[in-house]
């Protein structure tokens, strides 16, 4: 225990340095790291080296090397560079290397060296050709700012979404800026350049020059400038070996050091974390590193190899050819509990959970010493803390152990914190083996958050590794394996050298019917690799038809998908292809395949009612369907205001009525025709007509009969009831004449009604006393208690007593 | 507001709240003030699920009727069109949204498809220019509509047509997503059974969909132990005949609504002494017909004949109630009467409306000619004389009776006879043609093509092979009683006093014994018949007490009438029926209406 904090570094009274090792480098460098161009993506991401890089002017035949390495040095891709001089690489947050060539063409390629995109920083950059540039990270993405050799600067702030912005230019300004960054402040990007003894701060209209206050005299340039992780701090290095730290706004001095030494430095980055005690820089100089604060003393520790610097959310990571190092200021839980002598409830803890194991009574006098202070609870939650910070296994187990420890002691502590905390050391040792090689430390892995990093090891192609944490931490299948599974696919379907019906199975079989997982997207894909028939194959797996009958029209294979539309039932999916297919297809192929396809047929036919109607002739045309190519024409010609021949026949004939008698007849419906005949007394033309058309004899007595009620034209009337026996009966008269009111005329008729009907017909006229006679004589029951319902007036009194005598003999008999 | 859903075994307000909560996070979605363009056919559904007070709190301001060229003025943020997926829709809207383009401040446009996004119209909306102006392009997916506590209605017009007619599904699909929804708020239903094309249909796309949707695992514990989906063209027969429960004859004389009815204002005038028929009110009574009314829930299924006796019972025993007034002597006792006189104000009201109601149906009940055709129609169903040409509906045409009941005759004695004769069925159909053949634009060639439509859908047609199948069917299915019990039925049969709805008959006889008894009709009935399971996971599996009904939810593709769902709420209160039903169909229609959306309509 005596040496844990041997590689603690006191900085000033508050804070301490530590430095420790992350990996031994697997990788076999033949150069050193400052003949390569560098580029460490943060977040522990992967290490690019452009090798023979074209400053050194050596023989342009060989052509340089770009190498992709993970942070433990395991190469994940090599390829020769074929483009044009390279200036500078960077990583984007989605870990895209970003290839920045001094024509201005930035060359993008994915992590295992696959050529993503390229696009052009402008015309001005090609121009002028590129002098420098920087990729940098803002909230919105990555960024590229460009120094050109016309001293000017064109940035974009987000590469996904591509705008180039050309700055301002600096007054005056003849050669290039000694030293230059981006700063991001109010969601804007700027630049910081130094020129001499002047800082000029350029945003996207103006150019102003700045002086951050408290620098020291004496200052005839800046060699170095850093700005931190989250763009809240500058740090300056001026050629008199003074550093200058404040904030990012130039309002505020936090401190200075001097230094003395007035060589450039190579690097200099911030080395700071989320509410640090100490604001430091780390300077590293060919042999030297320095760590500098508001300090009269600084750190130094020597540089054994050439090394390079990754400034970090909470440190710096520090690789060379054979050692990858991790320098943070120590967290405040690890400090409290190691810190020699420490009283800290934690320290007792750990001290305690240790006399315990080797059965010492010690561990009870700790223990009661935290309690009767009232501390377990902020020294368990003080160790759970401090494991998280700790690289070493071993360290997390033992803080951990002393935690749950003293766990036992507590009632009702919340124990999620604890297991959370376990799991998180669980995945992030996982995640730190050489192997992955992504050294994330804790405060880092919360911020970049679980489904960052997932995304990230599938990128890597670590697939089973992904799935793991998946299940391990149980998340919801949609947003973990299936994800996974997804993406492992899409990765499958560009193994060229697979056959299609290998792909496809293995594809099925691992990922069968898990849900959440989109067969059309990697349909999609494996089309967008242009391998069609594989995507077929995959769609064939696909339940949702939304999803699959778009892609397929999009392949062209629209008859599969007119299949696939009809066996969904959805028929807006098939109208969608059936309008695709008929702009596709000759209209003879098109009916073609419409025939096969009976439902699809039937909807096209109410597709054509509604939108062509001409179409739809053909249609029937060509299936032989002469039911309903009747009806269509039937429609037409109605439409067309022509008749068919028996209209011919009757509107020539209202034709001639119309001029042989005057009057309107035109557009009358046969009935309406006869009818206004009898109206207007012409019988004999109608009855012509009736035997012309043959309009049945009950339909023709029907029509005459009302027509000369509505005349009320008795004595015609009369006259036609008398003319021959009526097909209607005369039930009819009766109703039409009481319909018209006319009592007198209906009894003429009533007489004449048949036996059926005449109780109804007596009723009718109003004659109940016979109506009841003629019951009591049919012996009819239902007409016996019609007439009975009928009898309503004093009147009818005896008529009733007359029924009710009838019935009861009735009964009797 | 819509307590009377959730007094049935299953409670539908389940359903009207997730489609409440769907349209209020829409609205949402448009932030500030709004103006709704509707599709007009839409406003009588949405009625049922919501008032204008809700669209009011989410600051809906307007509410224009779908129509051409230019929109009203409207001082509004967002203009929200609410449309059934229809091109000649796409075309109006195209013509609102670019004449709106050129005046004025610009404001947001979007568009609510109901129930359906339909990639079609999208593709119209591109074609015409005006895609691009829509910010929200959303589906509401409003399948099924509750209508009351055991019924629920997707009130699609067309549906039977586009089926048997233009074998178009559309509304087919419509339903089977309205079961997944269904499913997805009250559990799996384990078990499906079907009659018919459609149905198979149906059943079919369900599976299909819960392939789709394997992500998300139904966890909700079953509610429904079956399901059961019937082709309209199964039974053909019964909403030809007249319909003779309350309900069922308000509907057949005046038409219900989206459960609103409108009536003559005359009977509905308020009796004040003094200026007795001075001013009528000229506007149609409007009156809501559901559950929540007590009174109605009583009498809506009881035959006609039995309607009456009811309500002189309960104006015995409101104006008993009322007469408590006297016997209260103490102030408590006044208190308490006092404390109900608002739920018996209501029961009074709710008893003069419903007694106004009954003598306006009686007038047409005991009208000659109702009662003739009642007698055909009767005769028809029990077999009689129903292959020869029929005197009262020769007289119908000749006195040019309204060509509906026309055909709802004729078709009634093809059904019954397994179709008509040719020579029968030539007959009529000469007959029908001449006395409509008109020349006039608007009346005219669409008969030719609605006798043809009607044959098309099985409704007219001549008998094939010289068999009739009907007495085979009536008698081994009983749909003929002749001891029926009007006042207090023993059977459903009392729903047309006689003849037992063949439809729920078959449900009837599926909650027992079974359809293996009758397999032999169901072999004469068109269309397959099956069964099909969705196995649950073990845990939502149902362990019934003992006593405990089943519940049935029953599907009518192509219509439902209110006599059938009385049916089927008459065997759900059988005491040892041992099934209960939910009701759900593509639409609430009656004899005439069904008829009437056959009829070609001029183009």
């Amino acid at each position: 225990m005596d040496c844990y904090t041997a590689n603690w570094n006191p900085l000033g009274d508050s804070a301490f340095y530590r430095k420790y090792e992350l990996y031994s480098m697997d990788w076999d460098l033949k150069e050193e790291l400052r003949d390569c161009l560098v580029a460490a993506a943060p977040y522990g991401g992967p290490i690019a080296l452009l090798r023979n890089p074209w400053r050194k002017e050596k023989a342009a035949s060989v052509r340089p090397v770009l190498d992709i390495y993970s942070a433990s040095g395991m190469p994940l891709a090599s390829l020769l560079w074929k483009s044009g001089p390279v200036v500078s690489l960077g990583w984007s947050a989605e870990e895209e290397l970003l290839c920045v060539q001094e024509d201005g063409v930035v060359l993008v390629y994915g992590l295992h060296g696959d050529f993503r995109r390229h696009f052009s920083m402008g015309n001005e950059v090609l121009q002028n050709r590129v002098l420098d540039a920087r990729i940098f990270h803002t909230e919105f993405g990555s960024g590229v700012a460009i120094l050109t050799g016309a001293h000017r600067f064109t940035l974009s702030a987000n590469v996904g979404d591509l705008k180039l912005r050309r700055m301002p230019e600096v007054p005056g300004l003849q050669s290039a800026p000694s030293c230059w960054t981006t700063l991001c402040q109010d969601r804007v990007a700027h630049i910081l350049l130094a020129v001499g003894p002047d800082l000029y701060l350029l945003d996207h209209a103006t150019c102003s020059t700045v002086t951050p206050p408290g620098l020291a005299p004496g200052v005839s340039s800046f060699l170095q400038m850093a700005v931190s992780f989250t763009y809240r701090h500058l740090a300056l290095f001026t050629d008199t070996g003074y550093i200058w730290m404040g904030t990012a706004s130039l309002k505020e001095k936090l401190c200075e050091f001097n230094c003395n030494i007035r060589a450039p430095p190579k690097q200099m980055v911030w080395c700071s974390r989320p509410r640090s005690k100490e604001r430091a820089v780390v300077v590293a100089w060919e042999k030297r590193l320095m760590v500098v604060g508001d300090a009269p003393e600084s750190i130094q520790f020597v540089l054994d190899e050439d090394s390079y610097l990754v400034p970090e959310l909470d440190g710096v990571r520090i690789f060379s050819r054979s050692i990858h190092e991790f320098l943070h200021e120590v967290p405040v839980a690890s400090e409290e509990i190691f810190k020699i002598a420490s009283m800290a409830p934690g320290a007792l803890l750990l001290e305690a959970q240790k006399e315990y194991e080797k059965e010492s009574q010690k561990a009870d006098e700790y223990l009661r010493e935290i309690q009767e202070l009232g501390q377990l609870t902020q020294a368990v939650q003080q160790c759970i803390e401090a494991a998280g910070h700790e690289h070493r296994p071993d360290m997390q187990k033992s803080l951990l152990r002393a935690a749950s420890f003293g766990k036992c002691f507590l009632d009702r502590f919340p124990p999620d914190g604890f297991v959370r905390m376990c799991q998180d050391l669980r995945v992030l040792n996982a995640i730190r083996d050489y192997h992955i090689g992504i050294p994330l430390t804790y405060s880092q892995y919360k911020q970049l958050t679980i489904q960052v990093l997932l995304d990230r090891l599938v990128l890597r192609r670590l697939y089973p590794l992904a799935i793991q944490i998946c299940e391990y931490l149980r998340l919801p299948e949609v947003q973990g394996v299936s994800r996974i599974l997804a993406h492992w696919a899409c990765y499958k379907v560009q193994q060229k050298d697979v056959s299609d019906e290998d792909v496809a199975r293995a594809i099925n079989q691992k990922l069968g019917d898990t849900p959440g997982v989109s067969y059309s997207d990697i349909a999609a894909r494996a089309y967008g690799c242009g391998r069609t028939e594989l995507a077929i194959k995959l769609l064939e797996y696909e339940p949702r038809s939304g999803e699959q009958v778009p892609l397929l029209l999009k392949m062209k294979r629209s008859k599969l998908a007119l299949s696939k539309a009809i066996e969904s039932g959805d028929t807006d999916l098939v109208f969608t292809v059936l309008l695709h297919l008929k702009n596709e297809l000759n209209r003879g192929d098109f009916f073609m395949t419409l025939r096969n396809q009976p439902m699809a047929l039937s909807l096209y036919r109410q597709f054509c009612k509604h939108q062509e109607l001409e179409t739809l002739k053909d249609l029937y045309n060509q299936d032989d369907n002469h039911q309903e190519l009747g009806s269509f024409h039937i429609r037409a010609s109605y439409a067309a205001e022509e008749a068919t021949e028996d209209q011919m026949r009757l509107l020539r004939l209202q034709r001639r009525l119309e001029d042989e008698l005057g009057g309107q007849f035109l557009d009358l419906s046969l009935h309406d025709t006869v009818t206004t005949l009898i109206l207007g007394g012409h019988n004999k033309r109608a009855e012509q007509l009736a035997r012309d058309f043959r309009i049945p004899d009950k339909r023709l007595w029907w029509l005459k009969l009302t027509a000369l009620a509505d005349l009320e034209d008795w004595e015609e009337l009369e006259k036609f009831s008398k003319s021959k026996k009526s097909p209607i009966g005369y039930l009819p008269f009766v109703e039409i004449c009481m319909k018209q009111h006319n009592k007198y005329e209906a009894k003429k008729y009533a007489s004449r009604v048949g036996p059926e009907q005449k109780v109804k017909a007596l009723l009718l006229v109003g004659d109940v006393a016979q109506a009841a006679d003629v019951a009591i004589e049919r012996r009819n029951e239902a007409e016996l208690s019609l007439v009975l319902s009928h009898c309503t007036g004093a009147t009818d009194g005896a008529t009733a007593d007359k029924i009710q005598r009838a019935r009861a003999q009735a009964q009797k008999k | 507001m819509a307590a009377h859903l959730s007094y049935g075994r299953v409670n539908l307000n389940v359903l009207r709240e997730a489609v409440r909560r769907e349209l209020r996070e829409f609205l949402d979605k448009c932030a500030g003030s709004k103006a709704i363009v509707w599709d007009e056919y839409l406003t009588g559904p949405f009625g049922l699920i919501a008032q204008y007070s809700l669209l009011k709190e989410h600051e809906v301001e307007k509410m224009f009727t779908l129509k051409g060229s230019r929109l009203p003025a409207a001082d509004v943020k967002n203009i929200i069109f609410f449309v059934r997926p229809r091109l000649e829709l796409m075309d109006i809207i195209a013509e609102n949204v670019l004449s709106e383009d050129r005046r004025g401040p610009a404001r947001d446009f979007h568009i609510l498809f109901v129930p359906r996004r339909s990639l079609l119209c999208e593709q119209r909306l591109k074609d015409l220019g005006v895609l691009g102006s829509f910010i929200h392009r959303e589906e509401y997916s409003l399948d099924l509509i509750p209508f009351d506590g055991d019924l629920l209605s997707m009130e699609s017009e067309g549906a039977f047509k586009e089926c048997y007619l233009e074998s178009d599904q559309t509304s087919l699909y419509h339903a089977a997503k309205g079961l997944m929804t269904l499913q997805a708020l009250y559990g799996t239903i384990p078990q499906i059974f079907g009659k018919g094309e459609c149905a198979r249909q149906v059943a079919n796309m369900m599976i299909r969909m819960k392939r789709e949707f394997t992500g998300s695992q139904n966890s909700v514990f079953p509610v429904f132990d079956n399901l059961l989906l019937l082709d309209r063209n199964v039974d053909l027969l019964t909403p030809l005949a007249t319909q003779l429960t309350y309900e069922g004859l308000i509907d057949e004389i005046y038409g219900i609504q989206n459960s609103y009815v409108k009536l003559p204002p005359e009977k509905f005038a308020p009796k004040k002494q003094g200026d007795g028929g001075k001013d009528l009110p000229t506007e149609a009574k409007k009156l809501q017909l559901n559950s929540a009314e007590e009174l109605y829930a009583e009498i809506r299924d009881k035959n006609f004949n039995a309607v009456g006796s009811v309500l002189s019972k309960k104006a015995k025993v409101i104006s008993a109630a009322f007469e408590e007034r006297h016997n209260a002597k103490t102030v408590g006792e006044i208190k308490q009467f006092v404390s109900q006189l608002p739920h018996m104000q209501a029961a009074r009201g709710s008893l003069a409306n419903h007694t106004s109601i009954a003598e306006l149906i009686k007038d047409v009940t005991t009208s000659e000619d109702f009662f003739d055709k009642l007698t055909v129609e009767q005769e028809f169903m029990s077999g009689i004389d129903t292959d020869k040409v029929n005197g009262y509906i020769e007289d119908c045409i000749a006195q040019k009776h309204s060509l509906i009941k026309v055909l709802r005759l004729v078709c009634l004695q093809s059904v019954c006879n397994s179709g008509l004769k040719q020579k029968v069925l030539d007959y009529y159909k000469r007959e029908i043609l001449q006395a409509e053949r008109l020349v006039l634009q608007t009346y005219g060639y669409e008969h030719i093509l609605t006798l043809h439509n009607l044959e098309k859908a099985g409704l007219l047609k001549p008998q094939m092979g010289g068999r009739n199948n009907y007495p085979t069917i009536r008698k081994t299915l009983r749909l003929w009683m002749d001891d029926v019990n009007e006042q207090n039925p023993t059977d459903i049969s009392y729903v047309y006093s006689g003849y037992a709805p063949l439809s729920v008959r078959l449900a009837q006889l599926l909650s027992r014994p079974g359809w293996r008894s009758i397999e032999e009709v169901l072999r004469i009935l068109p269309g397959p018949h099956f069964e099909e399971r969705q196995p649950l996971p073990t845990g939502l599996q149902k362990k019934r007490q003992p006593g405990e009904n089943r519940i049935t939810l029953i599907f009518f593709l192509g219509g439902v009438t209110f006599a059938e769902v009385a049916a089927l709420r008459f065997l759900s209160q059988l005491e040892d029926g041992g099934t209960e039903y939910v009701i759900a169909t593509t639409k609430l229609m009656n004899g005439a209406t069904w008829i009437e959306s056959l009829m070609e309509k001029p183009v």
